[in-house]
């Protein structure tokens, strides 16, 4: 405590541990999706023929353009990850931010799609749905359900994105005065020394930090990828 | 300098609830867990002082299904799932394998955080919108559904508690991975770490479907869905095998710890090393995998089809193995042992008794045959209290006898302990014991008033629940009155040989001194003392 330099020179980030956990919160995140894939399921095994004319009404074409957009999403991620790993800071932001921007134009597709479907009375307990058959009375409450806690999911996504834009933007090199440090830890630090330390632990913390926001992310793909074909390509 | 001493980034009170320091974290868990138990042994009471007599009195059927619904929330999710990984794996896992934290102090800190949000939420939905849910703690649909009272916020608060289990559990398996000292192999870890990396297992892989079953309940209150209503093609089957998917592997995050617990306490108070290790630590995995398919055994009535009954009765009855490989080891630990009776060892022993009832009474629920018979009835609710609390509740008292003298460098009056330790057990037998003669006789759970032939029954239950309550406040009490008079404890008062006794008591801010290096296993005895 009395010298802060020196411990932070001493405690070298575990990458693999972080990524253990970071995996381990992915598999919770699997398993909360999975309750709801099992009572799709159920219900779609009991409804076969209700599922597939309530497909019909899905619009297949903003669902295409969607999953071609969180696909891309995901490779900006990766070219975002791979440019900081370069130290290309600003590649890296770039990238990111177009991630970002992929994220926003599905949340907007998403949007007209919902209100689109609720405009024309199709949403969970309204008068339309109750005179429709019970198999698409569960389809359309699994979807908005499924596809609504997957937009969440994405908006969580984007919160996360932007801490870590702001995380690329902050400059590695923090150039820490002597006279910032407490008196016990100026003794034997040279200023050359503690910015050193600073510069290396820093940027190795930041690649592990976006390397799991990247995690993240690719989840949030892989969630959509199942979703897509199960609501809209099953007619 | 000890934790309790150490000079952190902030004063007095928020020194302690801004902590990251795993010790700091374990006694706040210590405090808060131990601080509803207090209230939902005290539901309890007033629940059994309502049974004195048949008929209405005291108070309204409605208050009865509140306080049921309450003391089984309460219990389960403030106390007996936090339990004792919350207070005790946070305080000791790091100890055990020689580390200086676990691997991720803040998510810790966080976790400490989401459970005091979901208790308090929880206490919101007690006193705020139409009264307490009166759902019973299992939120079964279709009446969770269409009661007025205030399920939505009380699963919200039972869905935060459960991102507490999770960061919990993702954090402990972490640490076990990656933060292990110089030496300390995977067989050489003491066996109630071997316990708490089985139980995170079932924290990550069950709590996610509470949460969204949870997160079902609020969906469908809020938005109407219909998933579970027959009515609009839902199936409400579904719902209770979505809870129970979670619930089932839970009673095992409650007692795969306490197990832990005695295999740490058997050991030291027979200077022998443990029987069976490896069985020990493999037999805690097999309850955590068997027990994740057995979930269905709570549904027997509930409608399922012969095979699947057939299935899951089977899988029921395999889940008992593992739990027999550990009772007979600790009892072979114990044999040609030097045994001394001090009061962790006191509650050990009677976490076997107890436990061992609760387990054989439990293979007559397992039974397709007798269940039926049973299921609904007051014997469930004693054979469950006979495992959970017998089994669960007193290996947190053993641990807590046995670690407090770690933890606060005190020790407490042996002779109340002992004292609290007679009337709690009397008590106990008397509460639950009758509750299962009164089940096998035909009286339903849940019920307000009740037929006059099980007034006996009910009036020795509820003296039970007397001598129940006042030895475990007696018991509490002891500590309080520890951390005040309590005589100086050395850093080994047991004579025990695993690591967390090889530093001072309580323990320095950075646990040790100097990272240990392990040269052997962690029962280790040479003529009686630990090596």
């Amino acid at each position: 405590m009395s010298n802060a330099a020196v411990t932070t020179h001493e405690q070298q980030p575990d990458a693999t541990g972080s990524k253990i956990g970071m995996w381990l919160f992915l598999f919770t995140e699997l398993l909360l999706f999975g309750g709801m894939f099992l009572l799709y399921a159920v219900y779609r095994a009991k409804n076969a023929g209700d599922f597939h004319y309530a497909s019909l009404n899905l619009d297949l074409v903003t669902g295409a353009i969607n999953t071609v957009i969180l696909l891309t999403s995901s490779l900006t991620m990766v070219l975002s990850i791979g440019m900081l790993e370069r130290r290309d800071r600003k590649r890296s932001l770039y990238f990111l931010f177009a991630t970002i921007v992929l994220g926003l134009v599905f949340l907007v597709n998403k949007y007209f799609e919902w209100s689109h479907k609720i405009h024309h009375g199709i949403y969970p307990g309204s008068i339309e749905l109750t005179g429709r058959t019970s198999g698409e009375n569960l389809f359309y409450a699994l979807y908005f359900l499924m596809t609504g806690l997957h937009g969440l999911h994405v908006i969580a996504g984007l919160i996360v994105l932007g801490f870590m834009a702001k995380m690329v933007a902050t400059p590695a090199r923090q150039s820490v005065p002597v006279s910032a440090l407490t008196p016990d830890a100026r003794v034997g630090a040279t200023t050359v020394l503690v910015e050193y330390a600073e510069h290396d632990t820093l940027d190795q913390r930041k690649l592990i930090r976006l390397e799991n926001a990247g995690l993240y992310w690719h989840l949030v793909d892989v969630i959509w990828i199942f979703l897509f074909p199960l609501y809209y390509l099953i007619s | 300098m000890n934790y309790l001493e150490h000079q952190g980034r902030y004063k007095g009170i928020a020194g302690w609830i801004f902590s990251t320091d795993h010790k700091r974290i374990g006694i706040l868990y210590l405090i808060s867990i131990m601080t509803f138990f207090s209230v939902g042994v005290l539901i309890g009471v007033v629940m059994r002082l309502k049974m004195l007599w048949p008929g209405e009195h005291l108070y309204s059927a409605q208050a009865y299904n509140a306080f049921f619904t309450v003391h089984g929330v309460i219990q389960i999710f403030l106390f007996i799932i936090p339990g004792i990984p919350a207070v005790f794996g946070n305080f000791l896992l790091p100890l055990q394998i020689g580390a200086k934290d676990v691997a991720f102090p803040r998510l810790n800190l966080l976790s400490w955080w989401f459970y005091v949000a979901g208790a308090l939420l929880a206490l919101t939905a007690l006193f705020s919108g139409n009264g307490p849910p009166d759902t019973g703690w299992s939120f079964y649909v279709p009446y969770s559904l269409r009661t007025n009272t205030n399920v939505t916020l009380a699963v919200f608060a039972a869905f935060i508690l459960g991102f507490s289990s999770i960061l919990t559990g993702l954090n402990f398996i972490t640490t076990i991975h990656r933060m292990r000292c110089p030496g300390m192999g995977w067989f050489r870890m003491p066996l109630f770490t071997w316990s708490l990396y089985a139980t995170a297992w079932i924290q990550i892989l069950a709590t996610p479907i509470l949460g969204i079953t949870l997160l079902l309940i609020m969906a469908e209150r809020i938005l109407n869905l219909g998933l579970f209503d027959p009515a609009r093609g839902g199936d409400p089957l579904l719902y209770q095998h979505l809870f129970w998917i979670y619930s089932h592997p839970a009673v095992y995050i409650m007692i795969l710890p306490a197990m832990g617990v005695i295999s740490e306490v058997i050991p030291t108070f027979t200077r022998k090393n443990i029987y069976g290790y490896k069985a020990i630590a493999f037999s805690s995995l097999a309850i955590a995998f068997v027990g994740y398919l057995v979930w269905a055994h709570h549904m027997f009535t509930s409608g399922m089809s012969d095979f699947a009954r057939a299935l899951f009765s089977l899988l029921t009855f395999l889940v008992a193995i593992p739990s027999a490989v550990k009772t007979f080891n600790w009892i072979a630990t114990m044999y040609k042992g030097s045994i001394k009776i001090e009061p962790p060892m006191l509650f050990a022993m009677t976490f076997i008794f107890l436990f061992a009832i609760g387990g054989l009474t439990g293979l007559l629920n397992g039974a397709l045959a007798t269940d039926i018979n049973v299921h609904e009835t007051y014997y469930v609710v004693g054979h469950f209290h006979y495992t959970m609390f017998g089994g669960t509740g007193v290996g947190l008292f053993a641990a807590l006898l046995y670690w407090f003298p770690k933890m606060t460098g005190r020790m407490y009056n042996k002779r109340l302990i002992v004292t609290s330790w007679v009337l709690f057990f009397v008590g106990f037998n008397l509460l639950y014991f009758t509750m299962m003669v009164m089940g096998w006789l035909g009286m339903p759970r849940r019920y307000y008033s009740y037929l006059p032939q099980y007034h006996i029954y009910h009036v020795v239950a509820t003296v039970g629940s007397w001598l129940l309550a006042g030895g475990i406040f007696l018991f509490l009490g002891t500590f309080l009155l520890a951390l005040k008079k309590g005589a100086k404890a050395d850093a080994n008062p047991w004579g025990a040989a695993t690591l967390e006794w090889k530093t001072p008591s309580p323990p320095p801010h950075e646990n040790f001194d100097e990272i240990p290096t392990v040269t052997h296993g962690p029962y280790h005895y040479e003529g009686g003392h630990p090596a």
